[in-house]
C-alpha cells in the first residue's frame, strides 16, 4: 500500500500546517499580544502629559517603592528558604520527608484571597495573637508586613520546586567525593553544587519575582487599601480604576507590562544559556 | 530529627533543616493551621448554614463552571500551540514560545482591566459582539475570557516537553503501515501525551478555580449571575464575617486538594508506566 500523503499534491500536505499554524497565531495575537496593546494604547490616549502626571503621582511612587520592597522581601526569603529546602530533600533521608514537599506546594493550591485570609486569620482583630500584639505595638495586618508575609507566602515553591528536580538528577556522588576530600559545607555547596543549580536557581528567582510583582488577590485581603501606606502597584491601579481614572489606571499598568516584558525577555534568555550549556555539557 | 543512611556523611543537615522546618512552620503550618482554628469556632451547622446559602451554591456554580469550561478551552488552544511550536518552523515561531508564559508575567488586576476595555460594549473586540446582541464583559463569558487568559501557559507547558521527546519511529511505523496522519495522531501520539494534558488540564482547573484578581474587573460581579466564589470570600472578610469566609474557603480548599490529588495520581500512573518499559 502506497502512503497516500506522497502521491497527494503538494500543497495539499502543507493545508494542515498552514491552518494549524493560522489558528495558534490568531489565539496568540488576540489573547496575549491584544491586551498589551490595549494597556498601552489606553495609557497614552490622553497625551503624554497625562501618563507622565498619572506615573509620577505621589500615590504611584509610594506604591512603586512598596512593591520592589515586598518583591525584594519575596525574592530574598524564597531564595534562602528555597535552597536550604531543596537541600535538605535531596540531601538526606528522614522521616517526613513527603509531607514536607507537599506543605511547600500548598501555596500553589491555595487561592489568593485564601492566601491573604490566613493572615488576617492569624493576625487580626479576632485572633488570639492579636492582644500580645496589640501590647508591643506591632501591626501585620493592613500594614506593610502583612503585605510583605502575604506576598512572601503566594511565592514559597518557586525555588524550591525548580531547584529540587535539578538537584535529585545529579545525584549526591559529587558531594559525597567532596566530603572524603575534606570538603567543609560552604566549599562544597558553592564549587560543587552550586555550578549545576545556578540557571535553575536564576530561572525561579526570575518567576518569583515576577508574581511577587504582580500579586493582586492575597495582598488586597491584607492591605486594607491605605492609600499612599499600604497600596502596592497593583492594587493601585485596582483604585484609579474603580475612580473612573481609567487613563491613570492604564498609565500605571503600563510600567507592569514595562517589568513583565522585561521578565519575560529575562526568562528567555536565561532558558536559551541553560539549553546551551546543557547541549554542550551532553556531547 | 536525624539524617540515615550513607547520606548523611554530607555536612549542612541541622542547618538547613533548621532553616526549612522553622520556615514551612511560621509561613504556612501556623497561619494554615488557623483555619482550623477558625473553622471549629464556627462549628458544623454554621459551616453547613454558609455553604448551602443560596448565593454561595451560585457562587460555586459559577466559579466551577467557568474554571471548567477556561480549563477545556485550554487543553484545546494549549495542544494546538504546543504541536505547532514543536512540529513545525515558521517565522515567528520564538516570538511566540517566549510569549507564552505572559499571562505569569503580567499582574493580574492588569491582564482584568486590559481585557475588560477589550470586551466591553466599545472594546475592540466587544464592539464586533455588541451589534448580534452578544455581551461578553460583564457576562459568564468574559469569566471565561479572563479565566482563559491566566492559564495559558499550564497545558502548553505541560505538553510541549513531552512532544519534544516524543520517539518519532512509531509514527513513521504507522504512517509505513498505511494509517493516515488522523489516526496516527489519535492512535499513537495522544495516548503518550494524555498524561500531560490531564496533568495541564488539573493545574489550569485549580489555578482558575482560586482566580481573582484578573475576574472582579471583568466579571461585573453581579449576586447569582456572576459572582464568583474568592469575591464571596473577599466580601465576607470585609464584613468581617471571618466564619463565614473560612467556611466558603474550605470548601474551595478541599476542592483543590482533590485536583491536586488527582494530578499526582495522573502522574505516579505515567510515570509508573514509563518505569515499566
Amino acid at each position: 500500500m502506497s502512503g497516500k500523503g506522497k502521491n497527494a499534491p503538494r500543497g495539499a500536505s502543507l493545508w494542515v500546517p498552514r491552518l494549524f499554524i493560522g489558528i495558534s497565531a490568531l489565539f496568540a495575537a488576540v489573547m496575549l499580544i491584544l491586551p498589551l496593546a490595549v494597556v498601552l494604547t489606553e495609557a497614552f490616549s490622553s497625551g503624554l502629559q497625562v501618563f507622565l502626571r498619572a506615573v509620577s503621582d505621589i500615590y504611584a511612587r509610594k506604591a512603586l517603592f512598596l512593591t520592589l520592597e515586598a518583591t525584594a522581601a519575596s525574592v530574598f526569603l524564597n531564595t534562602v528558604f528555597g535552597l536550604a529546602a531543596a537541600w535538605v530533600v535531596t540531601r538526606y533521608s528522614f522521616a517526613g520527608k513527603g509531607v514536607l514537599t507537599t506543605l511547600i506546594d500548598i501555596p500553589f493550591a491555595v487561592s489568593p484571597v485564601i492566601a491573604g485570609m490566613i493572615f488576617i486569620l492569624t493576625f487580626g482583630r479576632l485572633s488570639w495573637l492579636h492582644p500580645v500584639l496589640e501590647e508591643h505595638g506591632i501591626r501585620i495586618v493592613f500594614a506593610t508586613p502583612g503585605i510583605i508575609l502575604a506576598t512572601v507566602f503566594v511565592t514559597i515553591p518557586f525555588v524550591a520546586r525548580e531547584v529540587i528536580p535539578v538537584l535529585e538528577a545529579r545525584g549526591t556522588d559529587e558531594e559525597q567525593a567532596a566530603v572524603l576530600m575534606g570538603a567543609g559545607f560552604f566549599t562544597i555547596f558553592r564549587r560543587v553544587t552550586f555550578p549545576h543549580i545556578r540557571w535553575a536557581l536564576l530561572y525561579s528567582v526570575i518567576l518569583c519575582a515576577a508574581r511577587a510583582m504582580g500579586e493582586f488577590g492575597a495582598v488586597s485581603v491584607v492591605s486594607g487599601h491605605l492609600r499612599g501606606k499600604t497600596n502596592t502597584l497593583p492594587l493601585h491601579v485596582e483604585i484609579l480604576y474603580s475612580e473612573y481614572q481609567f487613563t491613570a489606571a492604564f498609565a500605571v499598568s503600563s510600567l507592569l507590562v514595562a517589568g513583565a516584558v522585561i521578565i519575560l525577555t529575562a526568562r528567555n534568555i536565561v532558558e536559551f544559556a541553560a539549553r546551551k550549556e546543557d547541549s554542550l555539557n551532553v556531547h | 530529627m536525624r539524617a540515615r543512611g550513607k547520606k548523611a556523611i554530607i555536612p549542612g543537615f541541622g542547618c538547613s533543616m533548621g532553616l526549612t522546618v522553622a520556615f514551612v512552620s511560621l509561613l504556612i503550618l501556623i497561619p494554615m493551621a488557623s483555619i482550623v482554628l477558625e473553622a471549629t469556632r464556627l462549628g458544623l451547622s454554621g459551616f453547613v448554614r454558609t455553604v448551602t446559602d443560596a448565593r454561595v451554591l451560585a457562587g460555586y456554580r459559577v466559579s466551577f463552571t467557568c474554571a471548567f469550561a477556561a480549563a477545556l478551552l485550554n487543553c484545546f488552544f494549549g495542544l494546538l500551540l504546543a504541536w505547532v511550536l514543536v512540529r513545525y518552523r515558521f517565522p515567528g515561531r520564538r516570538l511566540m514560545d517566549g510569549l507564552i508564559e505572559l499571562p505569569f508575567a503580567l499582574p493580574t488586576a492588569v491582564a482584568g482591566i486590559a481585557l475588560t476595555a477589550l470586551y466591553s460594549d466599545k472594546g475592540w473586540i466587544g464592539s464586533l459582539f455588541a451589534p448580534a446582541g452578544i455581551k461578553i464583559a460583564y457576562a459568564q463569558a468574559g469569566i471565561i475570557i479572563a479565566l482563559t487568559f491566566v492559564t495559558i501557559p499550564f497545558v502548553v507547558r505541560t505538553v510541549q516537553p513531552v512532544l519534544e521527546q516524543l520517539d518519532k519511529s512509531y509514527e513513521e511505523a504507522g504512517r509505513i503501515l498505511g494509517a493516515s496522519k488522523t489516526r496516527i495522531f489519535f492512535r499513537i501520539v495522544f495516548p503518550e501525551i494524555t498524561p500531560a494534558l490531564l496533568t495541564g488540564f488539573g493545574l489550569a482547573f485549580a489555578r482558575a478555580l482560586g482566580e481573582y484578581g484578573s475576574v472582579v474587573f471583568i466579571a461585573g460581579n453581579m449576586p447569582f449571575k456572576t459572582e464568583i466564589a474568592p469575591l464571596l470570600i473577599m466580601s465576607k472578610l470585609e464584613g468581617f464575617s471571618y466564619g463565614e469566609a473560612t467556611a466558603v474557603a474550605l470548601v474551595m480548599l478541599a476542592a483543590s486538594f482533590v485536583i491536586m490529588f488527582c494530578i499526582n495520581r495522573v502522574q505516579a500512573h505515567a510515570s509508573g508506566f514509563a518505569g515499566e518499559l
